[in-house]
């Protein structure tokens, strides 16, 4: 690795760092109801909101109602979109018809409404060769928003969960969704989409333009309103880009300061909620216990993916060519900077590369891979993020438990079968629905007909990363599989919905169950969670649930391809 | 859960609207004030017509200009249709290239791998057969339209231009070097050279030895 991308990457972590507070505290205030600088604004958008919907503020739910809620919300946000996308024929503007070759057929439809809608944003098209504008605002841009409003209000509800004691409610989803939504992203939005523009980001509604080269060739510039989606994307942590090659694209992603405005808003809001978990538990200790998992994690990501892509590929190198793996990469964010985003990117359910990770080295394609494999735990999705998280953590503590024969408490709150079991579902869902997939696509002509680019071992990577990538609710691709046929829009569509619901379902079940309890008192036989030891311990379940399930499928795909390239193999 | 429907409905409608309506034509008003160049997609002008954009990279063939980097977006950069290649590192494709089949006189099978584009790179830059080559010279972008290369890249390139130009390769690297962005804060990001407005400068400085059009003009 070159010095350089190394400071690159303790320059970002330590911003990263540096605003968690803040924002942590932020979070905790908006969604505690409190006033902040922006009530005096926002209230009465708020009151006048919640009188739409027919809901009152200090409206207060179960388990089950929140969770009815969020799957009505999602249902509604998906149907309108599958509408929007059948129809969008009719509408006017934009691009010309021409230009829009993929047909928006019923499965194709069905894949990207489920996609946006659960913050995947996993993309079987190609956005300049298929979407209108007007599809891209008021579908997709509009999607961005409130899927990702909802999977944060669905977050703090997780942490209700453990805050609040002797009750059976978790707040209210309206309410929640209603706040995330006006005070934490639309301001964001709207200030970082203005510096986009400012940065380079085209925003308008100009059809394709025609350019006349300077050699006097001719070229067809696609345009469009880009900044008002590309901030909101990664924001909100869906992913899905403007065009077919996402951050990649010169217009979505100009600069490396872009780039840096885009990964923050990645990583700052679910790394700051860990923040306000351990603030508004009054253990900050913990929230900086889990957040060190979490920096140490990224960081190793980093540091192997790094090395990888600089190391490049032998056979190249062997014909003279120097610098590293450049492949599938802009020369404006090099080898850091395209590493940074494919770390950033995977742990942060995001899935706005700027670099294709179809062309990665092995190992480099490797740690995207596992951190999607692992759920997500560093930072994570929006909200979801921190129930990625804590779910691992109380496996560690459930295993810890066992080892000194003790029921195991977490913040004073007893995990007793009941609530093992509901840890046990949710750990069990993502390694079933991936391995499941993957398995089907692999021996299916349906599945294997989607290696059309690349084929082998590598292609067997294409596939365990489509599902890895969608099951995570991400959306990253190794773009060289063919994915937009029915079998592959159908089964990434049902792993999405179970990264989704199948998820957050148990992670509100257990909620619930948390709330219910008091608080029992710290006493000298309680396992202390805010410690470096605790830190290793959730370090190490990661580690070892994560290869316990995935290490087979690894060695087919990833580790077999690495042996190959290395020559062991001929 | 059917009482959940009211709330459901008139939230994903009003969030819609703000969201997907206001919000982006607020950004687009304000921006097209504000940064109106930049809101317009950074278009280069010249004698009222469109030449392309500072963003987006384009072909450049002959020897006077300097050459962007090789393109899997459609036919070669093109903006309407973004692409990487995709192909993985033990792609045979990839590491050793497809040669024309003979057998089928009428299609051509052939793709150029990097040892392809490198054996051309050094031809067309007079190097040495085993000179080291930059490797943005001879992979293709992400994005199929990356309007930058490399310092070295350039560097390797400036005695071809400055032969084709009738200038002095001095004058040539000082183009390039007015040309050349730095990193970020020092930091983030790599040096790049646009090929876009490095070929405009070259154009503006040496109007004499201008390049006549090569390629077909648009259909």
């Amino acid at each position: 690795m070159k010095p350089l991308d190394f400071f690159q990457y303790v320059a970002f972590l330590l911003i990263v760092a540096v605003l968690v507070v803040p924002v942590g505290n932020y979070l905790a205030r908006v969604f505690s109801g409190e006033t902040t600088f922006l009530s005096r604004i926002l209230r009465p958008a708020e009151k006048a909101l919640y009188r739409l919907m027919g809901v009152s503020a200090d409206q207060e739910m179960d388990w089950k109602s929140y969770t009815y809620s969020f799957l009505a919300f999602s249902l509604i946000g998906t149907i309108l979109l599958y509408a929007l996308l059948r129809l969008q024929y009719l509408l006017p503007g934009g691009p010309e018809a021409k230009y829009l070759v993929t047909p928006l057929t019923p499965d194709l439809s069905l894949n990207t409404a489920i996609s946006f809608s659960t913050t995947t944003t996993w993309q079987a098209y190609g956005g300049e060769t298929t979407m209108r504008y007007w599809t891209q605002m008021l579908g997709l841009a509009a999607q961005n928003f409130m899927a990702a409003a909802g999977g944060l209000a669905v977050g703090f509800a997780f942490l209700r969960g453990f805050v609040r004691q002797r009750t059976s409610s978790l707040g209210c989803f309206w309410v929640d969704l209603t706040r995330a939504l006006l005070y934490v992203l639309l301001p964001l939005a709207f200030i970082g989409s203005l510096a986009l523009v400012f940065l380079g980001v085209p925003q308008n509604f100009m059809p394709y333009v025609e350019a006349s080269t300077i050699e006097g060739g001719s070229q067809i510039i696609a345009q469009g309103p880009v900044a008002a989606l590309e901030l909101i994307k990664n924001l909100g942590t869906n992913g899905g880009g403007f065009f077919n090659v996402n951050g990649a694209h010169p217009y979505e992603n100009p600069t490396p300061l872009t780039n840096l405005i885009e990964m923050l808003a990645i990583a700052v809001l679910p790394a700051g909620f860990v923040y306000t978990f351990g603030k508004l538990l009054d253990r900050p200790r913990l929230g900086w216990t889990l957040l060190g998992v979490m920096f140490t994690l990224f960081a190793a990501g980093l540091l192997i993916c790094g090395t990888a892509e600089q190391g490049g590929i032998p056979q190249v190198a062997a014909l003279g060519v120097s610098g590293g793996n450049m492949e599938g990469k802009e020369v404006r964010f090099g080898i850091g900077g395209s590493v940074l985003t494919a770390i950033t990117t995977s742990n942060g359910a995001t899935g706005s590369y700027n670099s294709m990770h179809d062309s990665f080295t092995p190992i480099g394609g490797l740690v995207p891979l596992i951190n999607m494999l692992l759920g997500e735990i560093v930072f994570g999705g929006l909200g979801t993020g921190l129930y990625s998280m804590i779910m691992i953590a109380l496996v560690g503590l459930f295993l810890a438990g066992l080892m000194v024969g003790r029921t195991p408490e977490f913040v004073g709150k007893t995990i007793g079968p009941p609530e093992v079991k509901l840890i046990l579902l949710y750990s069990l869902v993502g390694p079933g629905t991936v391995l499941l997939l993957t398995a089907l696509a692999v021996t299916t002509p349906g599945g294997l007909a989607g290696l059309t680019t690349n084929s082998g071992p590598h292609g067997f990577s294409e596939i365990l990363y489509g599902y890895a990538s969608s099951m995570a609710n991400n959306g990253q691709n190794m773009a060289g599989l063919s994915a937009n046929t029915p079998f592959y829009n159908f089964t990434m569509a049902i792993a999405m919905m179970a990264g989704r619901f199948a998820l957050a379902i148990p992670a509100l079940a257990l909620a619930s169950h948390l709330a219910v309890q008091g608080r029992r008192p710290t006493t000298v036989g309680t396992l202390p969670t805010d410690t470096l030891q605790f830190g290793v311990i959730v370090l190490g379940t990661a580690i070892i649930v994560g290869a316990l399930s995935f290490l087979p499928a690894l060695a087919i795909g990833p580790i077999v391809e690495q042996l190959k390239m290395i020559g062991s193999l001929r | 859960m059917l009482r959940q429907l009211r709330p459901a409905l008139m939230s994903v409608l009003a969030f819609t609207i703000i969201t997907g309506l206001f919000f982006p034509f607020a950004i687009t008003g304000i921006s097209q004030v504000l940064f109106p160049k930049q809101a317009r997609g950074s278009l280069i002008e010249q004698n009222g017509k469109i030449i392309g954009s500072e963003l987006i990279g384009q072909t450049f063939a002959q020897p006077g200009y300097f050459h962007s980097r090789p393109s899997a977006a459609g036919g070669g950069y093109d903006a309407g249709a973004s692409s990487g290649s995709n192909l993985g590192p033990t792609s045979s494709k990839l590491i050793k290239g497809i040669e024309d089949d003979p057998a089928t006189k009428d299609a051509d099978e052939s793709y150029s791998g990097i040892p392809q584009l490198a054996v051309a790179y050094r031809k067309e830059n007079n190097l040495a057969a085993d000179a080291s080559v930059p490797a943005d010279a001879v992979t293709r972008s992400a994005s199929g339209l990356d309007p930058e290369i490399s310092p070295e890249n350039a560097a390797l390139q400036a005695p071809r231009v400055a032969a084709a130009r009738k200038l002095g390769e001095d004058a040539v690297r000082k183009l390039v070097d007015e040309n050349t962005a730095g990193r970020t804060l020092g930091l983030f990001g790599e040096p790049r050279v646009n090929v876009v407005l490095l070929n405009l400068a070259l154009d503006k400085a040496a109007p004499d030895s201008k390049p006549k059009p090569a390629a077909s003009p648009a259909p």
